[in-house]
């Protein structure tokens, strides 16, 4: 994450004006619980990605998923999303 | 320029209409409707060319003048009391998303109990909103501030609260010099401001301001509350030069050789000039401030005429029940504290729920600053005219 701005810097009344600029917020340390993704249970289905909330959840190249931990808050809705269980929540730390 | 009987709230309603507002969204509330009812009238008649918005409640008055804000609109809106105390969460996202929005603000007394008539209470709960707070002592200034309010406003981008006093100067009629509308039109031009929701842009307003940026925010506000002193000095000058009449963040009267003196907002002035001029007859050293700029507090107006006096009553229109202090008293007091000055401090509360306050209570007053300051020492707040 780059260094946060000073209060000269940012815009004035709470303003965004670059957009995208949520792809910079990085909510790793919100999470108790991060998922863990089994490849081999995975059926591709893609539960996960349409459920996530945060659009935290990427496509890898075979086709099967995984997490980007820095927008993951752990909510663990995608392991509730999994069929086949192929998810599981453990405790950061 | 032309010279007509107007009230104080009416002199509002004439001051928007010169400014060329383009939104206008208000609810109706005693001792205010009078101005958004000749607003209204403007409108309707083709006089002011504005959207005019009904909302149901003043919550909506606030944010729908937030919202027209932030598309570069000039917008005005009126309260009182009850209605201002609505749209308390409103008022500060006006201030924290910068929208140059100006209110009048016709002061009454907070319920309970239900109570139309004037003190100073609900402006005085809305001190930390982030807006700047002009006060008036009659309806000639009224129309004045209402005026600079504009420009000040949109020079700064923070909202401006008018306070009027209710009925006093609401509903009471005066000569009031109306200039001509292409004299008002150069002091406040109809300008664009920026529209920060047009879809030109990929702007977002309104944002989540998590720990690591609320800080910085608020302090932007804070920043510009400072800064805006700067602007309002420019802004008097150049009234008082376009119009003849002078203006300052204080007014003061018989201030100069003065040993004591009151300290007043709003139309309580008026009577405590009159005692003050009779006292001076008598012999008696006294004079009158009265703050016209509450926020941005002026502090080094009042280190300057305070520092050195004898004695200072401060006449609070409001209480804070259970603090140390009430409002004013606390803004004067700390003022002088930071810069050193110890003149003897009375705190008065008078004129609670539109308690009259005659001569006799301002004579009472000066004799009490004057006797404390003989007995070295000043009282517990003194709650002038309280039946017991």
């Amino acid at each position: 994450m780059s260094r946060l701005k000073g209060w000269k810097e940012i815009p004035i009344g709470g303003t965004i004006v670059e957009p995208g600029s949520s792809v910079e917020f990085d909510v790793s340390s919100w999470r108790t619980y991060r998922p863990l993704f089994d490849k081999k249970k995975c059926t591709k289905c893609g539960m996960c990605w349409i459920f996530c909330p945060e659009g935290a959840i990427k496509i890898n190249d075979d086709g099967t998923y995984d997490v980007n931990l820095s927008y993951c808050k752990g909510c663990g809705i995608c392991q509730r999303a999994c069929a086949v269980k192929a998810i599981t929540m453990v405790k950061e730390g | 320029m032309k010279r007509v009987g107007l009230s104080g709230n009416y002199a509002v309603a004439y001051a928007v209409k010169m400014a060329d507002v383009d939104v206008v969204a208000a609810y109706p509330i005693t001792p205010q409707t009078t101005i958004v009812e000749k607003l209204s009238e403007f409108v309707a008649n083709g006089e002011l060319e504005a959207e005019y918005i009904n909302v149901e409640s003043e919550h909506s008055a606030m944010s729908a003048c937030v919202g027209a804000s932030l598309t570069g609109a000039r917008v005005f809106t009126a309260t009182s009391s009850q209605g201002l105390a609505y749209m308390h969460e409103v008022l500060f996202m006006a201030s924290g998303l910068r929208t140059p929005i100006v209110m009048a603000n016709v002061n009454r007394a907070l319920s309970a109990p239900l109570n139309i008539w004037n003190d100073h209470s609900d402006a005085m709960a809305e001190r930390d909103a982030g807006w700047i707070q002009l006060w008036v002592t009659s309806a000639q200034e009224a129309f004045d501030a209402t005026l600079e309010a504009f420009k000040i406003a949109e020079d700064v981008l923070l909202p401006v609260m008018v306070n009027l006093d209710g009925y006093i100067l609401s509903h009471t009629y005066e000569p009031v010099v109306l200039p001509d509308e292409s004299l008002v039109r150069e002091f406040v031009p109809s300008r664009p401001l920026q529209n920060r929701v047009s879809p030109k842009f990929a702007y977002s307003i309104g944002v989540v301001g998590p720990p690591e940026a609320y800080y910085e925010m608020k302090y932007q506000v804070v920043d510009a509350i400072e800064k805006s002193r700067k602007k309002i000095k420019d802004v008097d000058k150049e009234f008082g030069d376009k119009f003849g009449r002078e203006y300052n963040f204080v007014n003061e009267y018989m201030m100069e050789d003065a040993d004591y003196a009151l300290v007043t907002m709003g139309a309580l002035t008026g009577t405590a000039k009159a005692v003050a001029s009779g006292l001076r007859k008598e012999g008696e050293k006294v004079g009158v401030l009265s703050i016209r700029c509450f926020r941005p507090f002026p502090k080094e107006e009042i280190v300057a005429l305070l520092g050195d006096l004898k004695g200072v009553g401060v006449v609070d229109r409001a209480v804070t029940p259970g603090g140390p202090s009430n409002p004013l008293f606390a803004d004067i007091a700390t003022t002088l504290y930071e810069k050193g000055r110890r003149p003897l401090l009375q705190s008065f509360v008078a004129g609670l729920g539109g308690r009259d306050v005659p001569v006799d209570d301002f004579k009472l007053m000066f004799g009490l600053v004057k006797d404390v300051v003989k007995e070295g020492k000043s009282r517990p707040c003194v709650y002038v005219g309280l039946r017991e």
